[in-house]
């Protein structure tokens, strides 16, 4: 993992001493909101519909135990004993205290971690496959170059005033599990020969006017990174509609020029960017590099796993869901889902927060990785070690065996919290997740992914859910719009709306219809969900939640 | 015909806390909305909300909120100020659990 230079100790030291002083300026009455808001934005404080929000980044979703339990010790110290883990891979406080968060900040320091550039319109927190590094089908780790881009964006001048926010993920795998269609670039570890290059993706974008990404350049080579990257930046900060804060993100940019256009103008400002660059930032990106060595894996027999999925069928339920084949024989990928059916999708409380600090320590190299499916994972585990750890998860609420299954909803926090929402999202996440429990069909459904947003900007990511779930006020009534058949991987989609929402009270029933039209309709077992849809189209679903006497009685 | 002016209070978020903050008749900044002036005039309205955003120092985001008076004080017609008064729905945190 990487670990601070002096230079990002001092740097960061000096940024908490600033907005220390900035809080200070604030109480006293010194700055006013207006002059106060952009600086607290840019240290990633929001003021939400019941009190402020930190949003503390987790670069590329990677902790160490040490800072998982530093978030353990600020949700304790400084909020009600939780946190919330986003679609972004950071950490969201929900109830701090103005006052608070300059010690929450420096606490934050300690352990390596900040909230800069987690809001604003400046590029944000770099995310990646969190299975980076232990992925079997990966040809690179995604995060050296996630960090070399996080250093590079962290405070870069040209860049702190852009037309609007700016997201980059990275993936080292060319099955996407970091959504890079859906940001405003999406890199792409690639191999061409020998040598290891970048893929471009640009244009990508949920909310408003969602958009898949489109290819700029086939294979940006490792000492051209950073230039072209720094190019498509740039282009857009001087084209980008400022006028319009709907029309800024630089997906509007690439619709309207046309992206053969957009790479006309990032190759010529890359002549530009690239003879900037004195190749600095290849050694850097070495250094960097060699901080990412693969953990010193064991070999070791695991026959307690094979005796343990044998004889226990708790343990083989977890291990069928939440495992996924690592790159070293003996090891496997373990998600730990925080979504316990009923809970909050992305919660954990301080104490669990320790338990899985405390399970990387003795079982996972000491690392953690949070997905952007609100999940966390511990990527280096020995098969051997599994039953033992399935144990300690089971005594925390921490070993649900639903990965991938209907109950684990990505959701934004929603008109919970969140001051932009038009309607609420945990609490259909929670109904949804308790109904099919309660039905115990989950496991005959298999894999459906269900995403819920509660607004327009598409944090909960509903574009890309196999069902989507938008919430939106309607008159004054929260109101639920459904999309069909969206994709987030390498073939990632956009759903289809199916037609008029449903009320807070229909939607949990309307969602039941889908599936059962699904389970009616599939050609076996095997066919997923998002394959039927493929295959059989809006049609039976539309008829299944509209046409069907349960619906008439909802229209009545 | 102009529609008639629905009844208002003022509202924002404390500065320290973050907490969702009514003005009272009195000038104070309340917690609960039940004991928040309504304001049935719009020019009165307005000048409540100029005075009240000059108080910068006290609380953030000022501004008016429909309310329809009701036997326990102000009512909320919508439900953004149902959960502004109450809390999450998630947790027992929030005004909900401080009454
Ligand atoms: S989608 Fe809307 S409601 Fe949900 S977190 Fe984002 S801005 Fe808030």
């Amino acid at each position: 993992m990487y670990r601070y230079t002096d230079f990002d100790t001092a740097f960061l030291a000096e940024r908490n001493r600033q907005f220390r002083a900035q809080v200070e300026r604030r109480i006293s009455g010194a700055l006013t909101e207006d002059e106060f808001k952009p600086l607290r934005l840019m240290n990633g404080l929001y003021l939400q519909l019941h009190a402020y929000m930190l949003r503390v980044a987790i670069p590329y979703g990677t902790l160490s135990s040490a800072q998982m339990r530093q978030l353990a010790l600020l949700a304790e110290k400084w909020d009600k004993g939780y946190g919330h883990f986003t679609t972004r891979q950071n950490i969201q406080y929900n109830w701090p205290k103005l006052t608070d968060v300059p010690d929450m900040l420096d606490a934050l320091a300690e352990v390596g971690l900040h909230a800069i550039q987690t809001s604003g319109n400046t590029i944000r927190n770099v995310t990646a496959d969190h299975f980076a590094g232990a992925a079997a089908d990966e040809v690179a780790d995604p995060r050296p170059v996630a960090e070399l881009l996080r250093q590079w964006s962290t405070d870069h001048p040209e860049f702190q005033f852009l037309p609007r926010k700016f997201k980059i993920a990275v993936t080292g795998a060319p099955n996407d599990r970091a959504v890079i269609k859906a940001h405003d670039i999406g890199i792409e570890v690639v191999r061409r020969g020998d040598e290891i290059g970048y893929r471009i993706l640009v244009g990508g974008g949920l909310g408003r006017t969602p958009m898949i990404g489109k290819e700029i350049a086939a294979f940006v080579p490792q000492a051209d990174l950073l230039p072209y990257v720094e190019a498509v930046v740039s282009v857009w900060n001087l084209l980008g509609r400022r006028d319009n804060k709907y029309k800024a993100r630089i997906k509007i940019t690439v619709h309207e020029h046309g992206i053969d256009e957009i790479r006309r103008l990032v190759e010529d400002r890359f002549v530009e960017t690239r003879a900037a660059f004195n190749g600095a930032d290849l050694e850097i990106f070495d250094h960097i590099r060699a901080q990412f060595a693969p953990p010193a894996f064991r070999n070791a027999p695991d026959d307690v796993y094979d005796a343990a999925y044998a004889t226990d069928p708790v343990f083989r339920a977890w291990a069928d869901t939440n495992l996924t084949a690592h790159k070293v024989p003996g090891y496997a990928i373990a998600q730990i889902s925080l979504k316990a059916h009923g809970e909050t999708p992305g919660d954990a409380s301080a104490e669990q927060m320790r338990v899985l600090a405390d399970l990387a320590e003795r079982f996972g190299h000491d690392e953690l990785r949070i997905s952007h499916e609100q999940n966390v994972v511990l990527p280096h585990v020995h098969r051997s070690d599994l039953p033992k750890m399935h144990k300690i998860l089971k005594a925390h609420g921490l070993a649900t065996a639903n990965i991938g299954r209907i109950s684990d909803i990505i959701a934004c926090p929603g008109m919970d919290y969140c001051a932009l929402a038009t309607a609420r999202s945990i609490p259909i996440a929670q109904k949804i997740a308790t109904r099919f429990d309660e039905l115990k069909t989950e496991a005959d459904i298999g894999e459906l992914k269900i995403k819920i947003s509660g607004c327009i900007n598409a944090c909960g990511h509903h574009h890309v859910g196999h069902i989507g779930i938008l919430g939106l006020d309607r008159g004054g009534v929260e109101t639920y719009q459904i999309t069909l058949g969206g994709d987030a991987t390498q073939d990632a989609a956009l759903g289809d709306r199916t037609g008029p929402g449903f009320s807070y009270e229909d939607i949990v029933p309307a969602i039941e219809r889908i599936v059962g039209a699904y389970l009616e309709q599939r050609e076996s077992p095997e066919e997923t969900f998002l394959q039927a849809y493929r295959r059989l189209g809006m049609a039976p679903f539309k008829a299944a939640l509209y046409d069907t006497a349960d619906a008439q009685s909802e229209a009545a | 015909m102009p529609k008639p002016f629905a009844p208002k209070v003022v509202t924002a978020n404390a500065l320290i806390e973050g907490d969702v903050v009514y003005l009272a008749a009195d000038d104070a900044w309340v917690r609960d909305l039940a004991q928040a002036e309504i304001l049935t005039d719009e020019a009165v309205a307005q000048v409540r909300l100029l005075e009240a955003s000059a108080r910068a120092h006290e609380a953030v985001g000022v501004y008016l909120a429909d309310v329809a008076p009701g036997t326990t004080g102000p009512q909320p017609t919508h439900f953004r100020e149902d959960f502004r008064r109450r809390g999450p729905s998630n947790y027992y945190h929030g005004k909900q659990a401080s009454r």
